[in-house]
């Protein structure tokens, strides 16, 4: 339960960590806030040579309002994601996840950038950044690269990200006003990843839902959008019938994988199951009447 | 007991370890950093089943920093197996139990086969944990795979064995009868057979196993510092093992950081590093890191039982025939000691007049199975207390009913039941109320009928509550024998040792209390020792709840010796006889009157030694005493415990609403321990019933390998819990202690079954299994309403 050798550089500014990323390409894993990597190296099933620690650079870690977006620095830790006020006024459904990951002292060490990097699928971030279509910011000596949510999750723990490349800024767009949002999981324990867990963000007129994202998060490879549910409620608006449409909708249009905490066929029922609750959260939430 | 006092048993002293432990100043071997030290990382076996054709140490010995790299070759004919049998049993049990014992030995570090993933093969020692770590991993093992024997059911009839000498995998048979089973079951208006089974898992302390060990080569003695329960075992097996007198051995357990039976024998670790220490004249340290623990440290529960119960229209018992098989995994460090509990426990708190019990311990390629806080008893619940639900669902009876009918009634008491126990003496149930334990438990609940209410006018909202209940008896306090050595030296202080090796249960108060009573002292003037065996010669040790009735009883007759000398020195300086004298507030005076009395610091310089000693003629020296007590036999502990739980109707998901368990444990010595005892089972019990489990894959790999898999209840599963202590004082000694700590742990995965079944009633389910598992709860929903539709 102890790690390799491995050698450890603390880098205070995001030119040196690029040019030690460089220099060491595969060889080196940036470490954020530890939560996922420290077990990993100490299980020794990740071997870097070197790591490049993150936690001395002051410029990685902050929460800014821009006018239509809000922009937050990788090193921001969870907790500090969970306690702004512009977050849960500007993005209520990523403050509401924030909520949802592990425990208090885990997520007063994670990150926000350690979280999407590391992709599991089973984590809520990435369902959120599908959900409210972030776009990731990453860096390297070559230069900045502008990467969509939905391009940036590409397997199991696999992401966009070339190895020279470090992730620097997280753009989150604001919600409208005329929307709601909702964050629901079932997990074996509070604190576990989630066995299904699903991110709504509903935008309505009138009463009638003008802009739905759904994704979800624990039943795939990666989290992924629920594109036939959204359609089913964008026709049909968000009462029962549609309500329960969607759910069967997004059960069938999973392909979840099997362990020791659940079977395939449990977590596709159960998405079914966080779908539906997800969309009456918001249902109520908007004080629309289906 | 002193005559006049105050009485500090029954209140709730606060403890004295917690100061040092809420402020982080406890020491536990981890802590323990000695000059010079070096590390010891153990190379593990990754098969279940395997033939070890060679272990290759050369890259592991060429590493820069390692001292030493050893193989089972190079042990085998340096260090003898552990025997089998760290757990003995009078003759008069097995002469009532006709057991078939062969318990196999354990090879330290096996050179031919290994039996279980996790099974030590080779050994690193270098100069920190990181090198070893290192050169553990260029450790080449070569193996020839042998098929896995995954369960004790296809150990039965598998080809392959674990120990070529035990046929069909067996390691011993138990049988035991009473009254005459077969032909109560032909008379019996009504049957119920079932098959049970209550799964794996582990006690899982938050601090893992450790020893480290230091050799003295000026008196050739050594010393072992190690995480367990059991010093004295550890110090006759490394004696044994190091070919060393025992009196040249010292064990001490520091501080330790939960035990709950899976500390509760000797490892191959405890030698291991001894003999390390020794060979290499230096401080060895092995620390079991969690992964470790998972694999290695012993498992337990894993019961397989067939069960067949007679009954009549009334719901009464008149016959259980039970046969059941152990997964004992690849060794068994305490025997039959588990099944031989199971057996005994099976009737519980029921007047049941025959009885009959068949049991194997199987041998399997699974981590070996040891007791683990209730040791047999949480097993034979299951089965009775489900049998007893079903009993209830076949006769529309409600469940409370049919245990009030068959409960023993308290002028039934002492009730003999018909079968031997451990210690080799016929059970005999000593004192208690069970019938109003459950009545105690159905109004902790808010009332039988309130809750039938309740639940009625739920399922009409499509809402699933459940009412659980399961009662048991439990045998504490069993011998052989505690030590405990009292002396008062020339401070005046009372100071008391014993071969209790405590793990959380505060007895470093609970002693204090008990002495402080026996001597109307101040609580502050009780020295207590625990868990070092230089201070007192014999002990056992703090497994079986055992320690406050076998540790005071043996403070209790030490005390006496020590009194005698006490009065007889007193009465000599005081010119008086000994019956005018007692014990009060630290001093021995003379009856009614106050100011004629001396101080035991002043009795302790009377009775030293020399030219200015003040002992009668006949007394000899210093005030000290050692008494080994031999309890007469087991006290019973009992209780009846009652939960509500909810069922989400989409998910399966069981919330726990409400625990109530009314426990009696005797007169309580320190009411707060004991309820933190009770509660701390209860929470490990429901771990069990619906989170714990190693879940191992289809080629015998342990799937649970980190805390992330094997998941413990934490603060947010826990539901709220009340303990209601009633306290029937045993008539088995002079304090009425019964035994105390392993009990909540023995109900909740019964109860939880038996609650969720109580919920899914409209669905007519069975869940006779552990873990109860939200997915089987959905499946049984949906298949019902499929069928509804
Ligand atoms: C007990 C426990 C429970 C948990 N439960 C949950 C849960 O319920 N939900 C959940 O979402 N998470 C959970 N986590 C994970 C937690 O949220 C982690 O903090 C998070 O996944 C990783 O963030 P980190 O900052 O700790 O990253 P690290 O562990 O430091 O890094 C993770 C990976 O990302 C890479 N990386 C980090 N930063 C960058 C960067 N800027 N650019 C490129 N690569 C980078 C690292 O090299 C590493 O490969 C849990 C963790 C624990 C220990």
């Amino acid at each position: 339960m102890k790690p390799p050798p491995l050698d450890i550089l603390t880098p205070t500014t995001i030119a040196e960590a690029l040019a030690l990323l460089s220099a060491h390409g595969e060889a080196a894993r940036p470490l954020a806030g530890g939560q996922s990597l420290v077990p990993l190296l100490n299980f020794r099933l990740s071997r870097p040579e070197v790591l490049i620690d993150l936690n001395r650079i002051a410029k990685l870690s902050f929460i800014e309002e821009r006018p239509d977006h809000i922009a937050i620095g990788v090193m921001t830790r969870e907790r500090a994601i969970e306690e702004s006020e512009l977050i849960a006024s500007q993005a209520p459904l990523l403050q509401e996840a924030t909520t949802q990951i592990a425990h208090l002292p885990i997520r007063s060490r994670g990150t926000i950038g350690g979280s999407l990097s590391n992709a599991d699928p089973a984590a809520e971030y990435p369902a959120v950044a599908l959900a409210l279509e972030f776009e990731l910011i990453a860096q390297s000596e070559r230069g900045e690269r502008r990467i969509k949510a939905a391009d940036f999750f590409e397997d199991v723990l696999t992401t966009a990200l070339k190895p020279d490349e470090l992730l620097t800024k997280i753009i989150v767009p604001k919600s409208p006003g005329q929307s709601s949002s909702a964050f629901v999981e079932i997990a074996r324990r509070h604190g576990d990843f989630a066995l299904a867990g699903v991110a709504a963000q509903i935008t309505f007129s009138a009463g009638k839902p003008t802009d739905v994202r759904l994704a979800v998060c624990g039943a795939g490879s990666t989290a992924s959008r629920l594109s036939a549910a959204e359609e089913i409620v964008l026709r049909d608006g968000a009462g029962v019938e549609a309500i329960k449409g969607a759910s069967a909708a997004a059960a069938a249009a999973v392909d979840p994988m099997a362990d020791l905490h659940a079977s395939a066929d449990y977590r596709r029922r159960l998405v079914g199951v966080m779908t539906k609750r997800a969309l009456q959260k918001v249902v109520q939430r908007a004080g629309v009447s289906a | 007991m002193a005559d006049t006092m105050p009485s500090y048993i029954g209140r709730s002293v606060v403890r004295r370890e917690d100061n040092r432990l809420v402020r982080g100043a406890g020491t536990f071997v981890g802590d323990m950093k000695l000059d010079g030290m070096v590390h010891v990382a153990i190379v593990r076996s990754q098969l279940p089943h395997a033939i070890i054709n060679g272990v290759n140490l050369n890259a592991a010995r060429a590493v820069d920093g390692v001292e030493l790299a050893l193989n089972g070759d190079d042990l085998k004919d340096v260090l003898p197996p552990i025997s089998g049998m760290q757990v003995t049993a009078p003759k008069t049990w097995r002469d009532g139990m006709d057991p078939r014992i062969e318990i196999p030995d354990q090879t330290l570090v096996p050179y031919d086969k290994v039996r279980y993933v996790g099974e030590p093969y080779a050994l690193v020692v270098a100069r920190d944990r990181y090198i070893a770590e290192d050169a553990a991993e260029l450790i080449d093992g070569d193996f020839e795979t042998l098929p896995p024997i995954a369960n004790a059911e296809a150990a039965l009839d598998a080809e392959s064995l674990v120990h070529d000498h035990l046929p069909g995998n067996i390691a011993a048979t138990l049988h035991a009868r009473k009254g005459d089973g077969e032909a109560a079951l032909e008379a019996a208006p009504r049957r119920l057979k079932r098959r049970y089974f209550h799964h794996r898992y582990a006690a899982m302390p938050m601090e893992c196993r450790g020893v480290v060990a230091e050799y003295d080569s000026r008196t050739d003695s050594i010393t072992v510092w190690s995480s367990t329960q059991v010093v004295h075992w550890v110090r006759r097996e490394v004696a044994n093992a190091l070919d060393m007198a025992e009196e040249r051995v010292r064990v001490v357990a520091p501080d330790v950081g939960g035990g709950f039976g899976g500390k509760g024998h000797v490892y191959p670790e405890d030698i291991l590093v001894a003999y390390l220490a020794k060979r290499l004249d230096r401080p060895v340290k092995w620390l079991e890191d969690r992964h470790e623990h998972l694999l290695n440290a012993a498992h337990s529960r894993d019961n397989l039982f067939d069960i067949e119960v007679g009954f009549d229209d009334d719901g009464k018992i008149s016959v259980v025939k039970n046969y059941f098989l152990v997964d004992s995994g690849a060794y068994s460090p305490v025997g039959a000691a588990i099944a031989g509990n199971s057996i005994a426990h099976f009737m519980g708190p029921y007047d049941i007049p025959h009885y009959e019990a068949d049991c194997k311990v199987m041998m399997t390629n699974r981590t070996p199975n040891a007791p683990y806080r209730g040791a047999g008893r949480p097993e034979v619940a299951l089965a009775m207390e489900r049998s007893i639900d079903l009993i209830a669902n076949e006769l529309g009876l409600d469940p409370a009913e049919v245990r009030f009918r068959n409960m023993i009634q308290p002028e039934q008491m002492p009730y003999a039941v018909g079968l031997p126990y451990r210690d080799g003496v016929m059970i005999e149930y000593d004192s208690g109320d069970y019938p109003e334990a459950l009545r105690k438990a159905l109004d902790g609940i808010g009332g039988l009928e309130a809750f039938r209410e309740r639940q009625k006018a739920a399922l009409a909202e499509g809402r699933y509550l459940g009412l659980g209940l399961g009662c048991y008896v439990e045998g504490t306090g069993i011998g052989p024998f505690e030590g405990a050595t009292v002396k008062i030296d020339s401070s005046g202080k009372v100071m008391v040792a014993t071969g209790a090796c405590p793990q959380g249960q505060g007895h470093e108060t609970a002693f204090a209390q008990v002495a402080a009573d026996i001597w109307g002292v101040d609580i502050d003037d009780v020295v207590v020792t625990v868990a070092d065996t230089s201070h007192v010669t014999m002990g056992y040790g703090t497994i079986a709840s055992r320690s406050a009735v076998t540790g005071s009883g043996a403070i209790q007759e030490s005390s006496d010796k020590v009194k005698e000398k006490v009065f007889a020195i007193a009465a000599n300086v005081l010119e008086t006889s000994e019956a005018d004298l007692e014990l009060r507030d630290g001093s021995v005076g003379v009856k009614g009157v106050p100011d004629m009395s001396m101080t035991l610091k002043e009795v302790a310089r009377a009775a030293l030694p020399g030219w200015i000693h003040q002992r009668p003629e006949g007394i000899e020296a210093g005030l000290e005493g050692t008494a080994y007590y031999e309890p007469p036999t087991v006290t019973w502990a009992y209780a009846a415990t009652a939960a509500i739980v909810e069922i989400d109707a989409e998910t399966g998901a069981v919330q726990i609403e409400n625990y109530v368990e009314v426990h009696d444990a005797g007169t309580l010595i320190n009411p707060a321990i004991a309820d933190g005892q009770v509660k701390g089972g209860l929470v490990q019990g429901i771990g069990g019933g619906l989170f714990e489990e190693p879940s191992y894959d289809e080629h015998g790999q342990l799937m649970t390998g980190s805390f992330m898999d094997y998941l413990l209840p934490t603060a947010s599963d826990v539901p709220p819990i009340n303990v209601i202590h009633s306290e029937t004082p045993s008539p088995r000694n002079a304090f009425g202690f019964k035994g105390l700590g392993e009990g909540g742990a023995i109900a909740p995965p019964v109860v939880i079954a038996n609650a969720v079944c109580d919920a899914l009633k409209p669905f007519g389910a069975e869940l006779n299994n552990t873990p109860v598992r939200a997915e089987d709860i959905l499946n049984i929903l949906e298949s019902g309403a499929v069928a509804a539709e």
